[in-house]
């Protein structure tokens, strides 16, 4: 009796495997490790395979320094993800690899991504084609010690809403030793961080400019714009002497330990910054100019379809996709890894909105820009070189950002090829 | 199956035949065989490999196509390799003598100390055992600017203006050397207290029966006969100088090689060349570079120091 009954459930099992083995469908998800991402990844997951009992979904992750050679190699090879996870930088490179596909438009129709979506969602479309959706973007703003501020005589409350006022708050909170040497920043001065960025995107634009023509394959400040934004940059360290590059080896790590009182980041910092005890900070949105123009660069990791997914797999992967970028998805993901939601309707709530830390974050979003790197780290360089020329080499503005210019032409036009 | 027998049979048969001596052989080869193979798979098949690669145009993404000499044309045009090929000698050539020169004058009075010698010997060799990478840390808050780093809060509290060091085009590559020469110290002073144990102690006493003076017996009786000593450290060190990267990486990671290039050796733009940029056929046409400079550079010093 008992026999039978344990052959009856075994052929029970063997049943039930054999009937979900033939109707389930895996598919592989590749992220970077980070913690909070792969916990609200997993917990993305669960919910999915609660809707869709047929799909399966793998979660393989990876150092991030090895992320973009593994998941080369494997597709590559045939192996690897269906869904991927990429910087939103490396789609030229990973479409020319033949390692991802264009979204099918009968499923991702552009003209509701378009609606949906922040405008910086653009980088991901090459053609008519997107080639990936973000689950969340981030942006840059401005953080502020408010001791800092208050210990100078300055409302912390009110921190500066334009460039001038800016520079007023940084030289107010600057403290500086007999010999003159700073021993806490106003302004932390790092091109090497996210500074590079805010000259790029933002401060060229509101000196009148732009950074590149022709879908960011010309460099197009070789200019007065260009020089203008350029010497409001190095003159906080050479004129006003309100930072120092270098100084605290990297700008966060002076505004942490309280010696800067201001610092430009992006929302990939609050978790760092919410464990500090020794003082309170506040976030205001980037400076605007003096015309009241603004401008932010905001930056994402999208998920999307590899090669490797056909037939069926292709459908999981596509539905798996649709549902890592609903509404949904987007508020556990800012729950739990901090980042903000890629679709309007989902980032833009009234309590979003009004909160003191996300809200300026979000503000910069709707008139953000995104760069579209060809080599984002050979870039940088080309940033952080030219502000060391006038910096440490005492080179004339004019012609460091001239040779600039030229370097990162060279590295747009090679990867043309 | 008869005929699996019969082979082996007859293998046996073979095996029997063989001398004492024979089987030695084939069993030591047998052993040596492992490594040799891993040590082909593993080093001789990339580095022929690489030879390939330096003539494709291959970004891992794309791939490769064969483009001739091309990537050798844009490596003898580009600035930056100049730059990091001056780098990466200057390295060696201030490394190599400053190391040996400290090391041997620390190796040759630590050799007549009695004295808590082995503690003292201990003390040098522990930067040795360090990770490069987080000694290189601790050396880059000691070069920071007032109010953190170490030495320029010294030079500060005597009145001597702080200086840059790695915020400096020529102070950067003499302050990332000194902690690679620190570090290589206590193994160069361990290889020297060897050589110098070596010597045997009745040319000495020798030598002083005859009224030689501290620093003949010196000139005369120890650098001579530490020269095979001395070779192996030249040679050694100069490779270490060569390939040096960890250090440099480490002490600047917001812009490795910094500020402008100063301090950036030809194993970093390697480095970037391939896993930044993913030009693997540029970076493999560097590496060919690299290695014909090590491969040259050794030869010469074997020869130099060897014949006389």
């Amino acid at each position: 009796m008992r026999f039978g009954h344990m052959l009856a459930s075994v052929a029970l099992g063997f049943a039930t495997l054999a009937s979900t083995g033939a109707k389930a469908v895996e598919i592989e998800y590749w992220q970077y490790v980070f913690d909070t991402r792969v916990k609200a990844m997993n917990q993305l997951i669960a919910k999915f395979q609660e809707a869709n009992p047929d799909i399966k979904v793998k979660q393989t992750t990876f150092p991030y320094a090895d992320y973009q050679t593994k998941v080369a190699a494997a597709i590559l090879a045939g192996q690897g993800p269906d869904v991927v996870q990429l910087f939103y930088g490396w789609t030229d490179n990973f479409i020319a690899g033949k390692m991802i596909r264009p979204l099918r438009a009968e499923a991702f129709p552009a003209a509701e991504i378009e609606r949906d979506f922040f405008p910086i969602v653009s980088a991901m479309k090459r053609g008519n084609d997107y080639y990936g959706l973000p689950t969340a973007v981030r942006s840059l703003a401005l953080f502020y010690n408010k001791k800092a501020f208050k210990d100078a005589g300055l409302d912390p409350n009110n921190p500066p809403k334009n460039l001038d006022e800016l520079v007023a708050a940084a030289e107010k909170t600057t403290k500086r030793d007999g010999s003159g040497n700073i021993v806490s920043a106003g302004l932390t001065l790092d091109m090497g961080g996210q500074d590079h960025h805010w000259w790029r995107e933002v401060l060229i634009r509101q000196f009148g400019g732009a950074p590149y023509t022709d879908n960011d394959t010309k460099v197009a400040y070789n200019n007065e714009a260009g020089l203008k934004a350029l010497t409001f940059y190095t003159d906080l360290q050479k004129k006003h002497k309100v930072g120092q590059a270098g100084f605290m080896d990297e700008g966060q790590a002076a505004f942490r330990a309280g010696l800067a009182a201001m610092t430009i980041d992006g929302t990939f910092r609050l978790g760092s910054f919410g464990t500090i005890k020794a003082f309170e900070w506040g976030v205001t949105e980037l400076p605007a100019n003096a015309q009241g123009q603004r401008s932010n660069y905001a930056s994402y990791f999208a998920n999307a379809i590899t090669t490797k997914a056909e037939g069926e797999k292709l459908a999981a992967a596509e539905k798996f996709l649709k549902y890592v970028s609903s509404p949904e998805a987007m508020k556990v993901w800012m729950e739990v890894v901090g980042e903000l939601p890629a679709r309007r309707t989902a980032a833009l709530t009234p309590e979003n909105i009004a909160h003191p830390v996300y809200g300026p974050f979000l503000k910069g979003l709707e008139y953000a820009h995104t760069t579209q790197f060809k080599d984002e780290a050979a870039q940088r360089q080309v940033a952080i070189d030219m502000a060391n020329r006038i910096l440490i080499g005492g080179e004339d503005p004019k012609a460091s950002l001239a040779k600039a210019a030229e370097a990162e032409q060279a590295i747009l036009d090679r990867a043309k090829r | 199956m008869t005929a699996v027998a019969q082979r082996e049979a007859a293998s046996g048969g073979l095996w029997s035949r063989m001398s004492l001596g024979q089987k030695q052989v084939i069993w030591a080869w047998g052993f040596l065989a492992v490594p040799l193979v891993f040590y082909v798979v593993i080093r001789f098949w990339p580095t022929f490999q690489a030879f390939y690669l330096s003539v494709t145009d291959w970004t891992i993404t794309k791939p490769a196509a064969f483009v001739g000499l091309e990537n050798y044309k844009r490596l003898a045009a580009d600035p930056l390799f100049w730059q990091v090929f001056r780098n990466t000698f200057l390295y060696l050539i201030l490394g190599t003598p400053i190391s040996l020169l400290i090391s041997f004058v620390v190796a040759y009075y630590l050799d007549r100390v009695r004295f808590m010698h082995s503690l003292i010997r201990a003390l040098y060799f522990l930067p040795f055992l360090t990770t490069a990478a987080a000694m290189a840390w601790v050396w880059r808050w000691f070069y920071q600017p007032v109010p953190i780093g170490v030495i320029n809060d010294i030079l500060a509290s005597f009145g001597i203006p702080q200086q840059p060091f790695l915020r400096s085009t020529s102070q950067a590559l003499p302050a990332v050397l000194a902690p690679a020469v620190w570090a290589g110290l206590g193994f160069q002073i361990i290889i020297f207290l060897a050589g110098l144990r070596a010597i045997p102690v009745t040319y000495y006493e020798a030598a002083r029966i005859d009224g030689l003076s501290e620093g003949a017996i010196l000139r005369k009786i120890t650098l001579p006969l530490l020269k095979p000593t001395l070779v192996f450290l030249v040679v050694f060190s100069s490779i270490g100088f060569l390939r040096i990267f960890d250090q440099v990486y480490n002490i600047n990671t917001n812009d490795p090689g910094g500020p402008l290039n100063s301090t950036k050796p030809l194993v970093l733009m390697i480095y970037q060349t391939a896993f930044s940029s993913y030009e693997m056929g540029y970076a493999a046409a560097q590496t060919v570079v690299l290695f014909l400079i090590l491969l040259v550079i050794s030869l010469v010093q074997l020869r130099l120091m060897r014949d006389r």
